[in-house]
């Protein structure tokens, strides 16, 4: 920790001083991490071995008999899947066009700000506002999209009524979200990495823009591509505003999503203990994401 | 520009150029449907200028069925009392981390972790009981105290503190200045910098935030933008969307134009912050 070199710092009481004023300033917050985050995290893992449901008084422990119910009930396994495969589909996509952007702004000096301010502005935006207008986009007989497919005489889909459908389309409005923070990024990570490797590389015969990348961007992004990986990750298994306001969870519960399931369970349904067990599993894969995101840094990507 | 245009930045620029399109391409159809009457929404064409301009009856209705100044009141509201809780109570706390001996900074590391790892949404089950025991539900007191801790904040500052110079707060404590005097008048006028990248974080977060407002507020009095936006979908029965992009754009309005003015900060902010939601 933070070496204080007080003059008087070697008199005992200055220092008993020092930690009592600490424990002073931190108090509150301490208090509060206890209240906010500490308390309720035990508490949602207790609850989630009760029958606990809100308007009812008592509730008794009933061991892992939600955990059993959970395996086989079909939403939730629905739900784990849908969010599985939103997942999928947007961490790598957003990735990889949040990257493609910023190398493109970066390597052309022409409209940098325009650009960043182009991509970037859906973070900015109210999800729940920009959601209602993807919602008329994709409308299936109404919408620009589809009216404009069916000028080139496609007829398209029903993005966000059909459960064939539904998660792709919820997955077009998670990367359109999503691209523009990776990019800044992406960006950041792009100015850090020091010139004279680019010019070392052309000194030792590396010519092509795209060994130019794979020798020396590509790696020396190692920790921000995995940052980003991250982030992308664990902001694709929340995924719950979307799913709230355009499909709740249908048709058909084909756009299911975890968070939204919990939810659903806990707050509609009122089955807190049944939901509680649902949001210790939510947990646990936080946790597993962060442990492999740990495992990861320490192995691969470190160079400074 | 000093430089020719060569084939490889043609094909750069139409290609950013292209993306931008499609990534704007939201906000223009938000604009031009919500000066569209029902009946020429309905012809759906491709037109991007209304035929009749419906501006006016579409944001008479947008701002008559639900109160948006109300809405956007309780954003202000909401949003300035966290970010002010936030900011009061982690600046000391990271204070007392970097800067000061202190035997239970081990043990607070290992509570700023935890709390980087636990969203709301694992703990607003038991938060949710507790404040209905607590009849607190339907206040600003339900929205706001929740978020009064930030981990994220403690942090963030701690970094930042962290690589602030001991000879500042020295001078400071030479001249006899008590340690509440050293944080409000050293620390935080030196830590500008990172107060407002902060700042910028955790208004867009709370400002966009639906599931926190939608557990604990039904009443629309306390309702905050995303929420209000559900309640007049829900009273609009979903299919006038001439009124519905005119809401729309009321409620992205502010922050995207608060964007476009601090846009550097903004970015800036976020790069630095690196979290969102």
């Amino acid at each position: 920790m933070a070496e204080v070199a007080l003059p008087f710092s070697a008199s005992e009481t200055a220092g008993r001083r020092e930690a009592q004023i600490a424990w002073l300033l931190a108090s509150p917050a301490i208090l509060l991490m206890l209240l906010f985050i500490v308390l309720p995290t035990i508490a949602v893992i207790v609850l989630g071995f009760t029958d606990f449901e809100l308007g009812y008084g008592s509730f008794r422990f009933v061991g892992l008999e939600n955990y059993a119910e959970l395996i086989s009930d079909r939403t939730f396994r629905r739900s784990l899947w849908n969010t599985t495969v939103y997942t999928a589909i947007v961490t790598p996509v957003s990735i990889v066009l949040g990257l493609g952007i910023a190398l493109l702004i970066e390597a052309e000096p022409r409209g940098r700000d325009f650009f960043r301010t182009v991509y970037f502005l859906p973070v900015a935006s109210l999800l729940v506002a920009m959601a209602t207008v993807w919602q008329y986009l994709f409308h299936p007989s109404i919408g620009p999209l589809n009216t404009f497919l069916a000028v080139f005489g496609i007829l398209g889909p029903n993005w966000l009524g059909a459960s064939s459908t539904v998660v792709y389309g919820l997955s077009i409005i998670g990367i359109w979200q999503s691209v523009g923070f990776n990019m800044v990024l992406f960006l950041a990570g792009l100015t850090a990495i020091p010139r004279e490797l680019y010019s070392a590389a052309e000194v030792d015969g590396v010519k092509s823009s795209i060994d130019r990348f794979r020798l020396v961007t590509w790696p020396m992004l190692g920790p921000t591509t995995l940052f980003v990986t991250t982030i992308s990750v664990i902001n694709s298994v929340k995924v719950f505003e979307t799913v709230k306001t355009l499909t709740e969870g249908g048709p058909n519960k084909a756009s299911e999503m975890l968070l939204f399931t919990i939810y659903q369970e806990g707050f509609v349904f009122l089955r807190v203990g049944y939901a509680s067990a649902m949001t210790v599993v939510f947990l646990a894969i936080l946790v597993v994401l962060m442990i492999l995101q740990y495992r990861f840094l320490d192995r691969q990507v470190h160079y400074t | 520009m000093t430089q020719s245009l060569t084939p490889g930045r043609v094909f750069r620029l139409t290609l950013l150029s292209l993306g931008a399109l499609m990534f704007l391409a939201p906000y223009i159809f938000m604009v031009s449907t919500a000066g569209k009457d029902q009946s020429e929404i309905f012809s759906a064409s491709l037109s991007l200028i209304p035929q009749h301009f419906a501006y006016v009856a579409n944001f008479t209705k947008a701002l008559t069925r639900v109160s948006m100044q109300n809405l956007l009141l309780n954003g202000v509201i909401v949003c300035g009392l966290i970010l002010v809780l936030q900011v009061v109570v982690a600046v000391p706390c990271a204070y007392a981390m970097a800067k000061l001996k202190f035997g239970a900074a081990r043990f607070m590391m290992a509570l700023v972790m935890l709390g980087l790892l636990v969203p709301i949404h694992a703990t607003a089950l038991p938060l949710y009981v507790a404040f209905d025991k607590l009849s607190l539900l339907n206040s600003y007191t339900a929205l706001v105290a929740p978020f009064s801790i930030s981990v994220f904040g403690i942090f963030l500052f701690l970094q930042f503190f962290r690589a602030m110079p001991d000879d500042l707060i020295h001078a400071a404590r030479l001249d006899g200045m008590s340690e509440a005097g050293i944080v409000a008048r050293v620390i935080v006028p030196n830590a500008w910098p990172a107060v407002t990248a902060f700042a910028i974080f955790s208004v867009v977060a709370h400002w966009n935030d639906l599931f926190w407002p939608l557990i604990v507020v039904t009443n629309q009095s306390y309702a905050t933008p995303p929420l209000g936006l559900l309640f007049f979908r829900a009273a609009e029965a979903g299919d006038d969307y001439g009124a519905l992009m005119a809401a729309t754009l009321i409620i992205t309005l502010p922050l995207v134009v608060a964007f476009l003015l601090a846009q550097k900060r903004f970015v800036e902010g976020i790069t630095m912050t690196g979290l969102k939601g």
